[in-house]
């Protein structure tokens, strides 16, 4: 531990260091909880404003609303599924590839390396890569076009490469020459020693995947929509939101309201395992920038 | 005649290996149809491309797209507009974790730095729809509580619409790329701090060197590299404004601050329906990308020796 002079102006900029701090603590939480205390108020009455610190009338109108309507189950089914499916298929395939990479013997190693490095550096651009998906693999309004597409991604690779090569290689050696061959060696002794770096990028795929809107606007359609597309279409156009609450016969309740409380519905599984997760999100930089 | 055993050890080697490429291989498919056929795919920014035809045979143009391209004002917006929304980015947004980091690293109670780092990585893990989504709620001129402090503090009018009003735009931006990112922009930072020999500071204290000092003289030396090779891949991101920020920022009011290439190539591409124009707004913006990022990647070599590739 390293001893600091304790001069007055150190001791100042200590102070002064902590409120700064406090201060981005403050600025990065703050939008958070406006949202959840401005969700949980009377939507007629946060129509007036100034919900600063509580929720001046207590009230669940907003999540009563929100929860009837089916186009908002429909969405939280859709995204529940492709963030699941997604994250579990895109691991192993990402994850498969990694492993084949990391075997130096491997043929044909050099030629995929660098194919997959020329795609960090140059792509075909959106327009080229829809034709592809919509007009060439009819996968638009499919649901398979949330998964596949996103198999594999060249900087999660690389985050897993680094990891297995860095493992032992003695036991995959001694399995070998009691005659395990490479697919049991990977699923039987290699998956489960690198359950940490697993952890990691499945954490990457299932918040993109709950975050993702693009590729639904893009390819989605009415019966695929997800919960941060609706999310978008509220907040895009405020008629989307008086259509609904018309609909169901809230005609007074604010379309501001509404949307709060599907953005707390989205935020909230991030908001509530971050902090069971948070270190292994910081782990995929660690693993990453060694490699620079 | 040599080649015949050649052969035969390179079949034997794939039949040997047929499990690792049953692994590999998958994921090689993959990148020819969404990354390589994509790439082919950029031909159509020659040609005048309709669906029927496809990228083979659809008809050429030559230059014409781009031609039509450079003589288009609402590009040259575009273009302006990037650089625009990049270089305020750089100049406020770049620093930032540097910063952060450094500050971090003074904080004399452990756990507190902890925290902190940890609450601030938190906003990264969200989307910009949601992002833009809280700027709504808070900016609101009725009902926005971030509105009414700032009307308080006399900074904005009472009637000032934040989200609709073009000048606070470039504000807005620069704010919420930071907000989002700081945190976590900071982890790498701080991962090279850590690296740092602890005896370095050490000698320094016994030669007198204020906290400052120290700064100065080990910390950002050692932060050098790091900072130099993030600072590449910016310039070459200059070109990239953030889509998704854009997009979900940009609304009748706000449209022409927001008109950014990606976002133009994606309205004349995929919302007016033509292709092969977006496409060249898109493959412009690439080429102008790799060349960015070739030039700051060789003065930075020459200068510091620090480099990419």
């Amino acid at each position: 531990m390293l001893t600091h002079s304790r001069s007055l102006g150190s001791r100042a900029f200590d102070v002064f260091n902590i409120i700064l701090m406090l201060a981005l603590c403050l600025i990065t939480l703050y939008p958070f909880y406006n949202i959840l205390i401005t969700s949980f108020n009377d939507p007629a009455d946060a129509a007036r404003g100034g919900i600063t610190f509580w929720p001046r009338v207590f009230s669940i109108d907003n999540y009563r609303i929100v929860f009837q309507d089916e186009n908002m189950l429909r969405a939280f089914i859709v995204t529940l599924a492709r963030t699941i499916l997604g994250t579990a298929t895109a691991v192993l395939f990402t994850g498969a590839f990694a492993y084949g990479i990391s075997k130096t013997e491997l043929v044909g190693r050099r030629v995929f390396l660098i194919m997959a490095i020329v795609t960090m550096y140059f792509s075909g651009g959106i327009i080229p890569y829809y034709l592809v998906v919509a007009k060439y693999l009819h996968l638009k309004g499919h649901f398979l076009v949330y998964i596949i597409p996103n198999l594999f991604n060249v900087f999660n690779a690389i985050i897993m490469l680094t990891f297995f090569k860095a493992l032992p290689k003695e036991i995959e050696e001694s399995a070998k020459i009691d005659g395990a061959n490479d697919l049991r060696i990977f699923f039987q002794l290699v998956l489960p020693v690198s359950k940490p770096v697993l952890a990691t990028i499945a954490l990457y795929n299932a918040v993109f995947h709950w975050n993702s809107w693009y590729d639904a606007m893009l390819f989605g359609g009415d019966k695929l929509l997800t919960l941060q597309q609706i999310l978008m279409q509220i907040i895009s156009s405020n008629s989307n939101v008086s259509q609904l609450a018309s609909q169901l016969g809230y005609g007074a309740v604010s379309a501001a309201s509404l949307k709060l409380a599907t953005m707390v519905i989205t935020t909230l599984p991030i908001v509530f395992t971050y902090p069971f997760v948070q270190k292994y999100f910081v782990q995929g930089v660690m693993i990453g920038s060694v490699k620079g | 005649m040599s080649s015949i055993p050649a052969k035969h050890r390179l079949r034997n080697r794939i039949w040997q290996q047929r499990y690792l490429l049953i692994l590999t291989l998958p994921v090689v498919l993959w990148m020819i149809v969404f990354n390589y056929i994509p790439m082919y795919g950029l031909i159509i920014a020659f040609q005048e491309y309709t669906p029927f035809q496809g990228f083979i045979h659809s008809p050429w143009l030559g230059f014409g797209n781009f031609r039509e391209l450079f003589a288009d004002p609402t590009f040259r917006d575009s273009l302006y507009n990037t650089f625009k929304i990049s270089i305020a980015k750089l100049v406020f947004g770049f620093p930032a974790p540097i910063i952060l980091a450094l500050l971090l690293n003074e904080l004399v109670f452990k756990r507190f730095k902890r925290i902190v780092q940890s609450l601030t990585y938190l906003p990264y893990f969200v989307s910009w729809v949601l992002v833009v989504g809280f700027m709504y709620t808070l900016l609101d001129p009725d009902t926005g509580v971030i509105s009414k402090l700032l009307v308080n503090l006399g900074i904005i009018g009472s009637d000032t619409m934040l989200m609709g009003d073009s000048h606070s735009f470039l504000v807005l931006v620069v704010f919420t790329e930071i907000w989002k990112n700081i945190g976590w922009n900071s982890i790498i930072y701080l991962a090279a701090i850590a690296g740092i020999d602890p005896q370095l500071y050490e000698a320094a204290v016994v030669d007198g060197a204020n906290r400052f000092r120290r700064v100065w003289h080990i910390t950002l030396p050692a932060l050098k590299p790091t900072i130099i090779i993030l600072l590449i891949l910016s310039i070459g991101g200059l070109v990239n404004s953030n889509f998704d920020q854009m997009f979900m920022m940009q609304n009748s009011l706000t449209q022409d601050a927001a008109n950014v290439l990606s976002v133009y190539s994606y309205k004349m591409g995929l919302v007016a329906g033509r292709f092969s124009y977006g496409t060249a707004i898109g493959l412009f913006q690439s080429i102008v990308a790799f060349v960015l990022m070739y030039i700051a990647n060789f003065t930075s070599n020459k200068i510091t020796k620090e480099s990419l590739f």
